[in-house]
């Protein structure tokens, strides 16, 4: 897991570290100092010898500045170094998520690889900067106190011998009992924001039903759960502070009782009042650098949980793969399906499709009828390979679809989503995801043709309006328009309108097929609908039910064939079907 | 509608919020604050000590080494033993404090952010509209991180720190001014530097948080979009606007954690540095003897001059004063970031408690009702029949009695209040409407539903129809014009009150984490289980739930994402069926059910609008046949009005649009 993280550093290398060596020189330094200080203080007490102060005081004043310089070069380096690591780590996490199969995407759900790419990555991020500096810092830190209080304290240090094991111990046992208590605060914390998330995104269900007050008791309860569990988790580390200040007394106090006794019994020869002062600024020394590794070992305890959610995303291989030698080009826009069974993943137990058998000559259109949920968007995802079959093959211009460049087959074959999404942008920086070198005049084009040029030019800005995050400014109908357009730009053998017109009224519909028969006679013409109306002209029209092909033939040769088909018609036409 | 709001760009120091959260938290927890404050003074007094203690040691040591050890034995523990007594009591004092703080944060925490849920939750439709949910959820998340790190660690860190160091100057104030003195310039370079570079990592700081957002924004948008950016293999392009923003993001970081780390070291070795200027000083003063005098308040207690030679101990124990004084600024340091961070979430946390709430004046309720020798008798329980209990004068009654649609239901007068049986007579009367000012939606729209009728409403995406609806359960408030429902102006009814008497299904369908069972009873949450079952028997929901893994008590997880569109509008259906309201909203209920499916529903839909006041709006000319009226909205105004078969013989608008023979565009 380290070693897959330790992969973002990349060109962070040298700060990364550069960070510790000049936090080395610092430690040492810092460790110096009082050794330094000692040497100064005795002077002033014995000698009152100002040159040998004077000397002192430089090599202090020297020693400061280079501590100034390895502290600052370090601080630089680590910031430089984490954050640029955190970057990569985003960017790769964005990168393998891009290269995702909808499988993937779906194992993993799209909030969960949201969270992942900004609350983890910060987590993970904060943990190294944490290795880079003051996992180096306090473990150093503590050896080379340890080691001048040896030297300086003589038998004083023997005293650290009794308190690190008691304070240690007692760190030891804090984070023991608390890290359970946070791991389970952050499942709580999840379970909060999801219902948050579900009462903004219902707030209009929660208003019609006047359940304000219903929502606030359930939320404060969510609430009221975390706070139990915090406060658990935060008054047992709340040990650690008294705990802290307790070694620190103890030593404090052991120190100058012995430390007094032996200077004068030995007459200032055994030990001398220097020592004194350094053991004290050893000992705190000591224990706070005992204190930061014990916060480390939480923290990084903390970001382990975050550090594993981000492994498993760069752990995951796509499951539609390009193939070794792709076929690069689309000959035409034919399709077959060859006695296909798909399921969403290995563990479903249901077939979403079985014994899919047809085939679709170029240039023909084809409509799609069946229920919610009889397999209509499962069979068409098949053919631009969102998803792979499981069994059979899809065959498009008379290749198998897996022997294609994903990017080539993905290019001759536009499907319009059920559900449409704009990106923040102006509309044309929209349709232009279509062919970013379209001009304008393939734009209004492409927009005469789906209909959706009138309503563009009656905006203000036409095509440079501005479309919101969501596409929340234009409506249901107008999205699927342009959604439309945006898929013809791409100049497709094969187009698929998955019940993409269901927002669009009944005429603007018939226009838009009326369009596609005289305008793009060539490309193969896929249209999932709800209507009837939409698909009664097709050439081709597939009836689907349970996942099965239920009946397939023309308009008419369904009303006589198919029942299904027949009831659906009878019931639209006793009614005809409105725009919405 | 309106914009989304974007991030205020420019990072803003303002202290305002963060002294009304102290505020909030003090009234929260007085008690608490000062036991704790107590506790500060305290432990700060008593931690400034060990300087003078050192003093007094060192002073025995250099008695004793001219006197032997057993002259100071006794002095030495007498002191010792003090010193033990009130570490004794620094250490109570900071347990007290560390135990109370984790209790209050968190408690303090959960009180803000159930104040900030229960704001949210009386906030109007439009606050909503004009925000992505990531922007509302970060404040539950990244906002009141930044105040848990506030109240919990930088306001305590920085009044122990504070006091610490106000007790330092004291005691170095009283052993010797001249020292004081070169302390003086050093706590003045102090000051500046951390002026200079805390302002800076500050200001960093919160230009990160900025960029994070804008970096967590279009994560968001584009993971969501992550289909479509495959399908038009735009993966490449994504990943170049993601590694822009990335960035920016990295560049500000980085910055503001230079800032941030680098202060740390340069505060220490000014402290060094001043350290060794002590020493220096000092030591010319001892070795000077007297000739260059120490000023000191000590010397005057313990000689009555001012004036005398600066000793050793002093000069020893100065130092650890200085040493403790810069490690005291540097805790101040070190908090300056979060304060910092918590400045931007206190600012976010309190536009948010002080937006304004969804306004209702209204003083009419609603009231379970009983028929009782021709009058309406209010009462407790669920009877299925409603009234509205109108506090008015006679003569607002008399005018009551003349309104519209109010004629042949019951009133009593009891005193001043009226009670007015709900029937579900609702009429519009002129109706203007724009969810922004300047951008008129609805004109002059005027309509009348009488109970128990149907009322349909048909058009072209954005004609209005869904506004319409929005403005009787009153999401939205009307520029011009009256809504009456069963003669009174529902400005007048209490929003809740209004809402409760509206059952409404939606498009986008809602559900919550829970059974079926929980989600039906939504709808009214003293339903019975057979009430329950009833209901989705109506709605035709029953036969598939009963079909799932433990029927009604399956727990629908991520909001119901395991059932399909047309299932989970099926459910919808039921939970509005539960409710038993007189007045239905059905907004698209039955688009995603397929046509076979919502056969089988009809029926269902059938009876749940029988002996109701309906408001529909679908396109599927078979929900609408059979209403009693039909209007035909384009942008925004009513051009036709009827039933089915008097529209049909216009040969208008709706008649183009049942034969499907439009020759002219909407």
């Amino acid at each position: 897991m380290i070693k897959k993280l330790a992969g973002a550093v990349r060109e962070y290398k040298k700060p990364a570290i550069l960070s510790p060596i000049f936090i080395t020189g610092e430690v040492i330094l810092d460790c110096i100092l009082p050794l330094i200080t000692a040497g100064l203080i005795n002077n002033i007490r014995t000698g009152c010898d100002m040159s040998l102060i004077t000397r002192d005081g430089l090599l202090l004043v020297l020693f400061a500045l280079l501590s100034l310089l390895c502290g600052s070069l370090a601080a630089i380096y680590s910031a430089t170094a984490s954050v640029g690591f955190a970057g990569n780590l985003r960017h790769d996490l964005f990168e393998k998520v891009q290269s995702f199969s909808f499988e993937n995407i779906d194992k993993f759900s799209t909030p969960s690889l949201v969270s992942r790419l900004t609350t983890d990555v910060s987590n993970v991020q904060m943990a190294f900067m944490m290795i880079i500096r003051i996992a180096i810092r306090s473990p150093l830190m503590l050896i080379f106190s340890v080691c001048s209080a040896i030297i300086v304290g003589k038998r004083l240090a023997w005293i650290f011998v009794g308190i690190i094991p008691v304070l240690f111990g007692g760190l030891f046992i804090i984070s023991k009992l608390a890290m359970p208590i946070f791991q389970s605060v952050f499942k709580r914390y999840d379970d909060m924001n999801a219902s948050i998330q579900e009462n903004v995104k219902a707030m209009r269900v929660v208003k019609s039903f006047v359940r304000e007050d219903y929502e606030i008791r359930k939320f404060e309860g969510t609430s009221d759960s975390i706070r139990g569990d915090f406060t658990k988790a935060e008054s047992i580390l709340a040990f650690m502070n008294p705990l802290m200040q307790l070694c620190i007394y103890c030593s404090t106090i052991l120190i100058s009782f012995f430390a007094a006794k032996w200077i004068v019994q030995s007459n200032a020869t055994y030990f001398d009042i220097g020592s004194l002062t350094a053991m004290l600024t050893y000992s705190m020394q000591v224990l706070m650098s005992l204190m930061m590794l014990s916060m480390i070992m939480v923290m990084l305890t903390m970001s382990q949980a975050s550090a594993k959610r981000i492994v498993e995303v760069l752990d995951e291989e796509s499951t539609v793969k390009n193939p070794e030698n792709p076929v690069m080009e689309v000959k035409d826009g034919s399709i077959t399906f060859d006695n296909v069974s798909f399921k969403y993943s290995q563990a479903a137990e249901k077939m979403a499709l079985s014994n899919i058998d047809f085939k679709i000559v170029s240039g023909q259109t084809v409509g799609i009828i069946g229920g919610t949920g009889t397999g209509k968007s499962s069979l068409i995802q098949l053919i631009s390979r969102i998803y792979d079959v499981t069994e059979g093959s899809v065959q498009v211009g008379g290749v198998d679809v897996r022997d294609y460049d994903l990017d080539v087959l993905r290019k001759q074959v536009a499907v319009v989503l059920q559900k449409n999404v704009l990106f923040s942008g102006t509309i044309r920086d929209n349709l232009l995801w279509g062919n970013p070198d379209a001009d304008d005049e393939e734009l209004i084009r492409v927009c005469k043709l789906a209909q959706a040029d009138e309503f563009i030019q009656s905006f203000p800005d036409k095509y440079d309006t501005v479309i919101e995050q969501g596409g929340n400014n234009v409506s249901g109908g107008q999205k699927q328009r342009l959604c439309i357009a945006r898929a013809l730009l791409r100049k497709p053998k094969i187009l698929i309108l998955d019940d993409s017109t269901s927002a669009v009224d009944t005429k603007t519909d018939a226009l838009i097929r009326q369009a596609f028969k005289y305008e793009i006679p060539d490309t193969t013409k896929i249209i999932i609908a709800q209507r009837i109306s939409s698909v009664q002209d097709s050439d081709l029209i597939l009836v689907m039910e349970n996942g099965r092909i239920d009946g397939m033939g023309t308009h008419e040769e369904l009303l006589e064939t198919n029942d299904i088909y027949r009831e659906v018609y009878f019931s639209q036409i006793k009614g005809g079907d409105f725009d919405e | 509608m309106s914009k989304k709001k974007n991030m205020p760009p420019k990072p803003k120091m303002n202290l305002k919020g963060v002294k009304r959260l102290l505020g909030y938290f003090f009234r929260d927890y007085p008690v608490a604050t000062v036991v704790v404050a107590i506790c500060i003074i305290l432990s700060a007094a008593i931690g400034a000590l060990p300087s003078i203690y050192i003093k007094t040691i060192t002073a025995y040591i250099e008695e004793g080494l001219a006197l032997g050890f057993p002259a100071i034995k006794g002095k030495l523990i007498k002191t010792i033993f003090i010193m033990i007594l009130l570490y004794l009591l620094a250490l109570i004092a900071s347990f007290t404090q560390a135990q109370i703080m984790a209790r209050v944060t968190q408690g303090f925490l959960h009180k803000m952010r159930s104040r900030m849920f229960n704001k949210m939750q009386k906030l109007p439709i439009s606050f909503f509209d004009q925000r992505n949910d990531g922007d509302i959820m970060s404040y539950y998340t990244n906002d009141i991180d930044t105040l848990r790190m506030l109240v919990s660690q930088s306001v305590p860190h920085l009044f122990n720190s504070v006091l610490t160091m106000t007790v330092l100057i004291c005691v170095m104030l009283y052993y010797s001014i001249p020292l004081m003195l070169v302390m003086v310039f050093g706590i003045i370079l102090m000051t500046i530097t951390t002026k200079k570079i805390g302002g800076n990592s500050a200001k960093y700081f919160i230009k990160q948080q900025h960029s994070l957002a804008k970096v967590e924004g279009y994560i968001e948008e584009m993971m969501h979009g992550q289909k479509v950016v495959k399908a038009f293999c735009h993966e490449d392009e994504t990943q170049e606007g993601f590694d822009k923003l990335n960035k920016a993001f990295c560049e500000d970081s980085t910055t503001a954690n230079k800032y941030g780390n680098i202060f740390g070291p340069i505060m220490m070795n000014i402290g060094n540095l001043l350290y060794v200027l002590e020493a220096f000083v000092g030591g010319i003063l001892v070795t000077s003897a007297g000739r260059i005098p120490n000023i000191s308040i000590e010397l005057l207690v313990s000689t009555g001059s001012i004036v005398g030679a600066l000793s050793v101990p002093v000069v020893a124990s100065y130092l650890g004063m200085v040493k403790q004084f810069t490690g005291s600024v540097n805790q101040v340091s070190q908090q300056i970031n979060s304060v910092a961070m918590a400045m931007a979430g206190a600012e976010r946390v309190f536009a948010l408690l002080d937006e304004e709430e969804e306004p209702d004046n209204g003083n009419v309720t609603l009231v379970n009702c009983r028929e009782e020798n021709g009058k309406l008798v209010e009462v407790e329980e669920h009877t299925g029949m409603w009234a509205w209990k109108v506090p008015m004068t006679d003569e607002e009654f008399e005018q009551l009695k003349q309104a519209e649609g109010t004629e042949g239901s019951l009133y009593t007068v009891n005193g001043r209040t009226a009670l007015v049986e709900v029937r579900g007579d609702v009429r519009f009367d002129s109706v203007d409407f724009g969810y922004v000012p300047d951008k008129q939606v609805l004109y002059d729209v005027s309509l009348f539903a009488k109970p128990g009728q149907k009322i349909a409403f048909v058009g072209a995406t954005g004609a209005g129809k869904t506004t319409i609806t929005n403005l009787i359960n009153r999401f939205y408030d009307i520029a011009d014009g009256k809504i009456r429902y069963d003669g009174i102006n529902i400005n007048r009814i209490k929003k809740a009150d209004l809402r409760r008497s509206l059952g409404v299904v939606l498009q986008d369908v809602n559900l919550f984490t829970g059974t079926v069972m929980e989600n039906i009873r939504y709808g009214r949450l003293d339903a019975t289980d057979e009430e329950c079952i009833e209901a989705a028997k109506l709605a035709n929901a029953d036969s598939f739930i009963s079909r799932l893994p433990n029927g009604y008590y399956t727990e629908l997880s991520g909001a119901g994402a395991n059932l399909s569109q047309g299932q989970r509008q099926l459910l919808s259906i039921a939970r509005a069926a539960v409710a038993d309201p007189p007045v239905m909203i059905l907004d698209e209920a039955t688009s995603s059910i397929d046509t076979r499916t919502e056969s089988l529903v009809q029926k269902g839909m059938d009876a749940l609008m029988h002996g109701r006041t309906v408001f529909v709006i679908a396109h599927r000319l078979s929900t609408i046949m059979n209403s009693d009226a039909i209007m035909v909205l384009d942008h925004g105004h009513i051009i036709e009005r009827g039933n089915h078969d008097d529209l049909i013989e216009q040969k208008g608008k709706y008649y183009q649009l049942y034969t499907g023979s439009f020759e002219e565009n909407d």
